[in-house]
């Protein structure tokens, strides 16, 4: 394994729009990615993107995923598979680990593009087999095909939970409710109209009590709780539910940019801590780069521009500025600002201005 | 468990591989995950907590939360919602924090360490 000047940490989303845009300005990229095939969570997206054309809206997840790769081997850029970064050393050194060997990797420049892992809620039960994580259902189901369950009980409403909902639908599984601790659906109303029109209740103000079960989830106990988030009595009510599925956030993945010494920050709005970048991605050490979930918690089309920026600053950072790569950046940087603009990339928003200040 | 029908979805499940769970034989496909594939046979239960010996499935499926450590051809810890099944291979329920025979050698085959 050879780490060429710029080594993409996670073949997800970011990092391989990271590597095509870099290899515009000559930028020898490998990528590598610790599951079976690129992609990230592209792979298990089956829905369609919104925004622009420049942003392949229109097409669905999964289908994005493999035109960026069809494109990644037209270039001749490498992806080593089932590859993990397990360590980063004060010298630049990345330990990348495949197949119980490990390759001392030395490259020039570096993105971190490692994504979120899910979030977890604690209720008693909640360790029983049957509760999952809405990417473990997803995973499950849209790329091994096959059902998590018979009956689910979906927490959180987030766009997670409301997209994986009517993926369970697709798949032919019951959806028993949508259940939401705060007063307003999380997802965007078109994605809630979708299984609302279905039949499924999407009920807010509500949270689980607990799951139970002999060996495995045979029900789950939910409740309508107040403004001080507490059970009302008298509101309880039993679901008979073989899965309950948590789509409760995501946390950004960031033991790397930790060894790496970037400086980090907890931002709420991003999802928790993540690392200080620059316009074009560059963390508090120069020739680290991040981009995607793990330097916030978004979408996959704005983790695609972020990448973007990421290799172009990369480029830049290895190749000096030209007139048309700062085209290049002006143009992305634009997009990217257009597609956080709405209503919901507010939260976003606010968080890449909490962070940029941190530095100040 | 499997998904026959699908509005979006095409799946072209690869070659059928058979393993072994706790001794009795049990079929996947090619490029199936240990855990995937012992879902579509109806087993949830992958381990038994440290403790209390609660059952435990999978709950992330990307090899990060160690819900679904299991006992592979005798290793033990092995992330079973992200490793492969092979032909033939010996996948146990793990009891606790498994159980490590150093003396037997017990461990990855050496063709692992090769590419």
């Amino acid at each position: 394994m050879k780490a060429g000047e710029f080594l993409i940490i996670g073949g997800g989303p970011a990092g391989l729009m990271a590597a095509l845009a870099a290899s515009e300005f000559g930028v020898e990229s490998l990528i590598i990615d610790e599951n079976q095939a690129p992609g990230g969570q592209l792979v298990k997206q089956t829905h369609m993107f919104f925004g622009s054309k420049a942003e392949r809206a229109g097409t669905r997840g999964f289908e994005i995923g493999l035109e960026l790769q069809q494109e990644l081997s037209t270039r001749g850029i490498k992806i080593e598979t089932q590859a993990s970064a397990v360590g980063y050393y004060p010298d630049g050194t990345v330990a990348v680990m495949q197949n119980e060997r490990v390759w001392p990797l030395k490259p020039r420049a570096i993105l971190v593009a490692t994504g979120a892992s899910e979030n977890f809620v604690s209720f008693p039960g909640s360790d029983l087999p049957g509760v999952y994580g809405a990417g473990a259902v997803q995973t499950l189901m849209n790329v091994y095909g096959i059902r998590p369950g018979n009956q689910v009980l979906m927490v959180g409403s987030g766009n997670i939970g409301l997209i994986v909902s009517y993926q369970l639908m697709q798949a032919g599984v019951s959806v028993k409710a949508v259940i939401e601790g705060l007063p307003k659906i999380g997802g965007y109303l078109v994605h809630a109209s979708k299984i609302a029109r279905a039949g499924v209740p999407i009920l807010t103000r509500h949270t689980i009590l607990e799951a139970s079960g002999k060996d495995q989830v045979e029900r789950a106990v939910i409740a309508r709780i107040d403004e001080n988030w507490q059970p009302v009595s008298g509101s309880q009510s039993i679901l008979e539910v073989d899965t309950v599925c948590l789509a409760v956030g995501l946390s950004p993945l960031t033991e790397i940019l930790w060894q790496a010494g970037c400086q980090m920050y907890h931002v709420p709005e991003l999802g928790g801590q993540v690392a200080w970048h620059d316009e074009l991605m560059m963390t508090s050490v120069p020739g680290i780069f991040t981009a995607g979930d793990v330097t916030g918690i978004e979408e996959a089309s704005t983790a695609m521009l972020e990448g973007e920026l990421a290799g172009l600053g990369a480029a830049k950072y290895l190749k000096g500025e030209s007139k048309e790569l700062q085209c290049r950046i002006d143009d992305t940087a634009c997009r990217l600002a257009s597609l956080r603009a709405g209503p919901f990339g507010q939260k976003a928003r606010e968080g890449k201005c909490k962070l940029a200040e941190c530095r100040r | 468990m499997r998904i026959e029908k699908h509005p979006i979805l095409d799946f072209k499940r690869g070659a059928r591989v058979r393993f072994f769970f706790e001794g009795r034989e049990v079929e996947g496909f090619e490029g199936e995950t240990i855990a995937a594939a012992l879902h579509a046979a109806g087993i949830k239960v992958l381990r038994h907590s440290v403790k209390l010996e609660r059952p435990r499935g999978f709950f992330c499926a990307v090899g990060k939360c160690s819900s679904c450590l299991m006992e592979v051809d005798g290793v033990p810890n092995v992330f079973s919602c992200t490793t492969p099944i092979r032909e033939g291979m010996q996948v146990r329920r793990q009891k606790g924090r498994g159980r490590l025979d150093l003396a037997a050698g017990s461990g990855p085959s050496p063709e692992a360490g090769e590419r």
